[in-house]
């Protein structure tokens, strides 16, 4: 007898073995999820299937499974992440139906590329940021947190901004595949402090050209990455990111 | 002046420009908007003066030609800008969600929509007025060129009606995406001044505007008869 508590679903999968493989849908009929497991715990049932039948599992991308690595990725049933704004690891099976067929689709995006299956190569991210998404520190002893006063408003646009796990998803999201949500929260969490304004300029110089030589497109505004957001990084880190690029290619001696 | 050359190739230097390009056609809508009210409101004459005042006046000569740059530039940048998207996901999606407006994820057929009607536009009065052969009258000891018969008589053609009021409808969709969109590319974003844009971008730019254009070849077609041309 069919256990009422328990979910059938049809998984409708991206399967590329390699960088260079084609790849394509694979359909996947999985019986006995519990609503109240993780979508990644629903992956797992069904890898630990594919094992057990010798089959490949499937390769996903996950690491802290509580929300704040940005690792998990997943382009679920049209969205990043699923119909829920957040992360995969919190998106639970209770917000799909019985019965229901889920796509599962990689990011999608020329920056990047797909390594097998649904991990794809962000390391895009992480050349931005090295680009210029850090502070210079002098090494010795530690400044004391309070010697430099820093207005409440900035310290909360700024912490705001800081909340961005860089998983992706507003690239995923992005009609252009645009990484400016992204690149806008590095140069707000930054800009905003008074530690990060000696290298404001040189810094939304420098991502802004990596972020362009990765290939990602560019802003058109639709607002469809804040939509998605699991960190929910409004709009104006854009609008702060599109001023500080304007103002240092403008007013300063970089660019 | 290879910085400007570096800003001009990168994505937020290119959206720059079609941003600029943009709001400063907005500015000319409201102008073109002040003129369009003579034809409702005005006579035959003044409609006639205003036309030779368009033509003749210095500065205006010097914002037209501003203006025709202003179109190409704006119209060949964001063509350039949304391939170069086009790009950046080779591979789309199999099943694609939706959650932003329609207007902002097809500002590039609204805009060639309103382009293709800015050269039907340009055929039906400018062309006329410089090439075609257009009357003359005298008003106020002024030879004028008797461009009013010729508006009235295109706006009895249904069909042509139409796709004003269509074009129009374009306009406000465009609009109504690409006002606000604009500011927010410049880095003109606030919370305290960016709900006004947006507002204002809605309901003056996006309503009023392209409903007042849209108002003329109706009311056109409706309240005035053809002018039998000498």
């Amino acid at each position: 007898m069919d256990n009422p508590y328990r979910m059938k679903l049809n998984l409708k999968v991206w399967r590329q073995h390699g960088p260079q493989d084609k790849g394509g849908f694979q359909t996947y009929a999985l019986d006995d999820v519990s609503p109240d497991s993780s979508f990644l715990e629903m992956l797992d049932l069904l890898n630990e299937q594919l094992v057990s039948k010798r089959e490949e599992p499937v390769a996903f991308d996950h690491d802290c499974r509580e929300g704040i690595c940005g690792m998990c990725s997943l382009y679920i049933n049209g969205h990043p992440h699923g119909p829920e704004q957040t992360t995969t690891c919190q998106l639970h099976m209770r917000s799909f139906s019985d019965g229901e067929t889920i796509t599962i689709e990689p990011w999608r995006a020329k920056a990047f590329p797909i390594i097998k299956d649904l991990t794809v190569d962000r390391s895009a991210f992480e050349r931005i940021i090295q680009a210029g998404g850090y502070i210079s520190v002098n090494t010795g002893q530690a400044v004391d947190g309070n010697a430099i006063p820093v207005p409440k408003d900035d310290a909360e646009d700024a912490f705001n901004a800081a909340t961005c796990i860089g998983c992706g998803a507003c690239v995923a999201a992005c009609k252009n595949a645009s990484a400016m949500l992204f690149v806008g929260a590095k140069v707000s969490h930054l800009g905003l402090l008074p530690q990060g304004r000696p290298e404001a300029a040189k810094r939304a110089q420098a991502m802004v050209r990596q972020m362009d030589a990765e290939g990602f497109g560019s802003c058109t505004n639709t607002g469809a990455c804040s939509a998605e957001c699991p960190k929910e990084i409004p709009q104006s880190v854009i609008g702060m990111l599109n001023r500080e690029y304007l103002l240092s290619t403008t007013l300063s001696e970089e660019g | 002046m290879a910085w400007l050359n570096a800003f001009l190739s990168s994505t937020i230097g290119q959206k720059v420009v079609v941003a600029l390009t943009g709001l400063f056609l907005c500015t000319f809508l409201v102008v073109h908007m002040v003129g369009n009210l003579q034809l409702i409101w005005g006579t035959a004459d003044k409609f006639n003066l205003y036309t030779y005042a368009m033509t003749h006046n210095k500065v205006i000569k010097v914002v037209s030609y501003l203006t025709y740059a202003s179109i190409v530039l704006h119209a060949v940048m964001a063509i350039w800008v949304n391939r170069r998207n086009a790009g950046a996901r080779p591979v789309g999606y199999a099943k694609k969600g939706t959650n932003s407006t329609w207007s902002s994820r097809n500002m590039v057929f609204l805009g060639v929509v309103i382009l293709v009607y800015i050269v039907v536009h340009l055929y039906n009065f400018w062309f006329q007025l410089k090439f075609g052969e257009v009357g003359t009258v005298v008003i106020e000891g002024k030879h004028v060129k008797d461009l009013y018969p010729v508006v009235i008589n295109a706006f009895q053609i249904p069909w042509l009606v139409a796709l004003y009021v269509v074009s129009m409808a374009a306009l406000s969709f465009h609009l109504i995406h690409g006002f606000q969109s604009g500011f927010q590319t410049v880095g003109v974003s606030h919370h305290k001044y960016t709900p006004f844009i947006k507002q204002l971008g809605i309901w003056v730019f996006g309503v009023l505007i392209p409903l007042g254009f849209a108002a003329v070849p109706i009311a056109v077609m409706i309240l005035k008869d053809p002018i039998p041309i000498p």
